[in-house]
C-alpha cells in the first residue's frame, strides 16, 4: 500500500520547504518514515536497528528551535549500519560485532556534520557484512529484498539504504561505495545515489572495508537531494588524511545547467556480451536524450576496461585482509570462552565471528599479500590500476562525462549467486572503473526492463566534478519521468 | 599470453587460515579451495596487460604528509565506553585478555 500524501514520501527539498512554511513538523515527517517502517519493513528487511524514540526527541527540540537554515534540517535519514554514532547500535551487520551489540563511543564526521546541520538519523539499514557483497545476502540479518520485486535483491552492499529509500521509509539514506555498493543498489531500486571522489567525503567513523577505494556518499529521491547531501558532508576532516581541502562547492544551487556543447563519451568497453538487452536499450535511449538536450555523444574508448574487475578484486581483499585484523575479540566484538591460549581465542573469535564471504576475502588478501606473492598480484594490480588511471585521465581531456550502465542487468532473484562468488563479482564489472580512478559516478533511474524493474544509468565525471557530473544528472532526471516511478508495495 | 591455471592445495589453504587467524572446519577448506581457485584463476587476467615500466598507484588524491598540529585534545570516546566495548573481563580498568602461551 502506497499512499501519495504520505509525509515519508516528500523528497529532502520539499520537505523543507514545507518545515519552513510551518505547514508539517519535523516531529509529523519522523512519524510518518517510522509509521512506514513498522508497516512495510517486514517485507523488505531493509532496517535493522531502529531508533525512533531518539529520533522523535531530536525532532522535537528542531521543531522547539524553529530554525530552518539548512535544507537538511529537521529531515529524517537512514545511515547504513556501518556507520558509528555515539550511543547508537552499530554492528556492521556482522556476528561479530552483533554478539554483544556494538556501541560506538563517538559519531562519525558524516553523521556528526548531519547532526549540525538538523537532520534527524532514525536507524540503520542493512548491508552485507562489514559492506562485501553485492546483493545483502551475507548480512548477519538476512537479505533486504527488493520493493519492485520481493523474490529480488536490492543490490548491494547498500541494499537497505536503496530499499528505504525507494519505499519511502526515509527521505535519505547514506551508503558506502567501495566496489559499486551506492550505485548498484540505487540502480536496482530506481532511486539515485552518488559515490563521489575519492578524498571528497570523510571515511572517519565509518567501518572501513578497503581504505584506499572506501568512499561515503548518498542516496536520494532525486538528483538534487543528492546535491543538497554533498554539500552538507564533504569537505576536509583533520580526522581523516585522505581527505582533500579543497573547497566543497554549493551543488544544490548550480544544478539548472544547460547541456549544450557538454562532450558524453559513450566508451564501447561498456556494451559486451552479457549485456542485459532492456539496460542496453535503456541506456542507448539515455544517450539520444542527453544529445537533444545539446550534449553531443560519441562513442569512444576506455581500454583497459575488461581488467578493472581483476584489480578490484586483488586490491580490495588486500586491503579487507589488512583490516579485519582490528577484528581479534579483545577490544570489541565477539568473544569466546575458555581459550586454550591467546592464538586460539583470536582463531575461535575470528572464526565464530566472520561469515563466508569476509572469511574468503581475508583468505585471498592474506594469500595475495604474503612471502612471495606480493608481487605478482598486489605490485602486479597496482600497476594495472596505473592504466585505468590513465585511460580516464586521458578521456576527460575530451570528454565532460561518460555514460555506461550500472550494472549487467536489473535486480537478480535472490540466491542467484550465493554459490558461485566469481558470478557475484561480475556484478560489479562496470562499476570498478571509476573506483579504480577515484573519480565521481552517480545512478539514476533511466528505466523499467520488461519484467518491471528498474534500471540505472551510470554517469562519471572527471575527479572533483562532482558539481558538472550533478548538473548533467539533474538535466537528464528534469527531461525524463523515470525518477518518479514507484514501487506498488 | 599463456594463461596457467592456479590451483591452491588444500595444505596452502589451511597455512593462509593459519596466517589470518581463522580455523576452518573440513568443509569450509573445500569449500575455500575451490572458490579460492577459480578466484585467483579469474584474477589472471592481469597477466595479459603488459605493465613493464609501469608506476604502481597506490593512491590517487595526489596529498602527502597531511599533517597537522600535533596538540593533545580530549577524545570524544571516554576510557570507560571504550573499556565496555571489550566482549573480556575488565580487570584495574585493563582488559584481561587470555595468556599468550597457555
Amino acid at each position: 500500500m502506497h499512499t501519495d500524501n504520505m509525509l515519508s514520501s516528500l523528497t529532502i527539498s520539499q520537505a523543507h520547504e514545507k518545515l519552513k512554511k510551518r505547514e508539517i513538523t519535523s516531529v509529523e515527517l519522523t512519524q510518518s518514515c517510522i509509521d512506514r517502517i513498522e508497516s512495510i519493513d517486514k517485507k523488505l528487511n531493509a532496517v535493522v536497528h531502529r531508533n525512533f524514540d531518539r529520533a522523535l526527541e531530536e525532532a522535537k527540540k528542531v521543531d522547539d528551535s524553529a530554525e530552518w537554515n539548512s535544507a537538511l534540517t529537521g529531515i529524517p535519514y537512514l545511515a547504513k549500519d556501518v556507520y558509528c554514532e555515539a550511543g547508537v547500535k552499530t554492528t556492521g551487520c556482522s556476528n561479530m560485532l552483533r554478539s554483544k551489540d556494538y556501541i560506538p563511543p563517538y559519531d562519525s564526521t558524516t553523521t556528526k556534520r548531519l547532526s549540525a546541520a538538523g537532520a534527524i538519523s532514525i536507524g540503520k539499514t542493512n548491508t552485507d557484512e562489514f559492506t562485501m557483497g553485492g546483493s545483502t545476502e551475507t548480512s548477519c540479518y538476512g537479505v533486504t529484498r527488493n520493493p519492485w520485486d520481493t523474490n529480488r535483491v536490492a543490490g548491494g552492499s547498500s541494499g537497505g539504504s536503496a530499499a528505504g529509500i525507494a519505499s519511502d521509509e526515509a527521505l535519505f539514506a547514506l551508503g558506502t561505495d567501495t566496489g559499486g555498493s551506492i550505485r548498484q543498489p540505487a540502480s536496482f531500486c530506481g532511486i539515485a545515489g552518488i559515490r563521489p571522489t575519492y578524498g571528497r567525503t570523510s571515511r572517519y567513523g565509518v567501518m572501513s572495508m578497503a581504505s584506499s577505494l572506501d568512499t561515503i556518499g548518498p542516496i536520494c529521491k532525486t538528483v538534487e537531494d543528492l546535491a543538497i547531501v554533498l554539500e552538507a558532508i564533504a569537505g576536509h576532516d583533520p580526522m581523516d588524511g585522505t581527505t582533500s581541502d579543497r573547497p566543497v562547492p554549493k551543488y544544490s544551487g548550480a544544478l539548472k545547467k544547460d547541456l549544450k556543447g557538454v562532450r558524453v563519451g559513450l566508451p564501447k568497453e561498456y556494451f559486451i556480451e552479457g549485456l542485459n538487452s532492456d539496460t542496453e536499450h535503456a541506456i542507448r535511449e539515455a544517450a539520444k536524450i542527453l544529445a537533444s538536450l545539446g550534449a553531443t555523444v560519441t562513442e569512444m574508448s576506455l581500454p583497459h576496461t575488461k581488467y578493472a574487475l581483476a584489480t578490484y578484486y586483488v586490491l580490495c581483499p588486500c586491503e579487507v585482509s589488512s583490516n579485519m585484523a582490528r577484528y581479534d575479540g579483545i577490544r570489541y566484538g565477539h568473544g569466546v570462552s575458555k581459550p586454550k591460549d591467546l592464538l586460539d581465542y583470536y582463531q575461535r573469535a575470528r572464526s565464530e565471528g566472520f561469515g563466508t564471504e569476509v572469511k574468503r576475502r581475508i583468505m585471498i588478501g592474506t594469500y595475495a599479500l604474503s612471502a612471495g606473492y606480493y608481487d605478482a598480484y598486489y605490485l602486479k594490480a597496482q600497476k594495472v590500476r596505473t592504466l585505468i588511471c590513465e585511460d580516464f585521465t586521458n578521456a576527460f581531456k575530451n570528454f565532460d562525462l561518460i555514460i555506461s550502465p550500472v550494472a549487467p542487468s536489473p535486480a537478480f532473484k535472490v540466491g542467484a549467486h550465493v554459490n558461485d562468488p566469481v558470478a557475484m563479482y561480475l556484478e560489479d564489472v562496470f562499476m570498478d572503473g571509476a573506483v579504480m580512478a577515484g573519480i565521481p559516478a552517480l545512478s539514476v533511474p533511466c528505466g523499467i526492463s520488461k519484467e518491471g524493474l528498474p534500471i540505472g544509468l551510470q554517469m562519471m565525471g572527471p575527479q572533483w566534478g562532482e558539481a558538472g557530473l550533478l548538473s548533467a544528472a539533474y538535466a537528464y532526471e528534469q527531461a525524463t519521468e523515470w525518477h518518479t516511478k514507484k514501487p506498488a508495495l | 599470453m599463456l594463461r596457467t591455471m592456479t590451483t591452491l592445495t588444500k595444505d596452502q589453504v589451511l597455512h593462509i587460515a593459519k596466517l589470518a587467524r581463522l580455523t576452518l572446519t573440513p568443509e569450509e577448506v573445500d569449500k575455500m579451495t575451490k572458490e579460492l581457485s577459480s578466484i585467483l584463476n579469474y584474477i589472471e587476467i592481469l597477466n595479459e596487460v603488459d605493465t613493464t615500466s609501469v608506476e604502481p598507484t597506490a593512491q590517487v588524491t595526489g596529498i602527502t604528509n597531511a599533517l597537522r598540529e600535533d596538540a593533545v585534545k580530549p577524545s570524544e570516546a571516554k576510557p570507560d565506553d571504550l573499556l565496555g566495548a571489550s566482549p573480556l573481563p575488565i580487570t584495574e580498568h585493563q582488559i584481561q585478555a587470555p595468556h599468550a602461551h597457555g
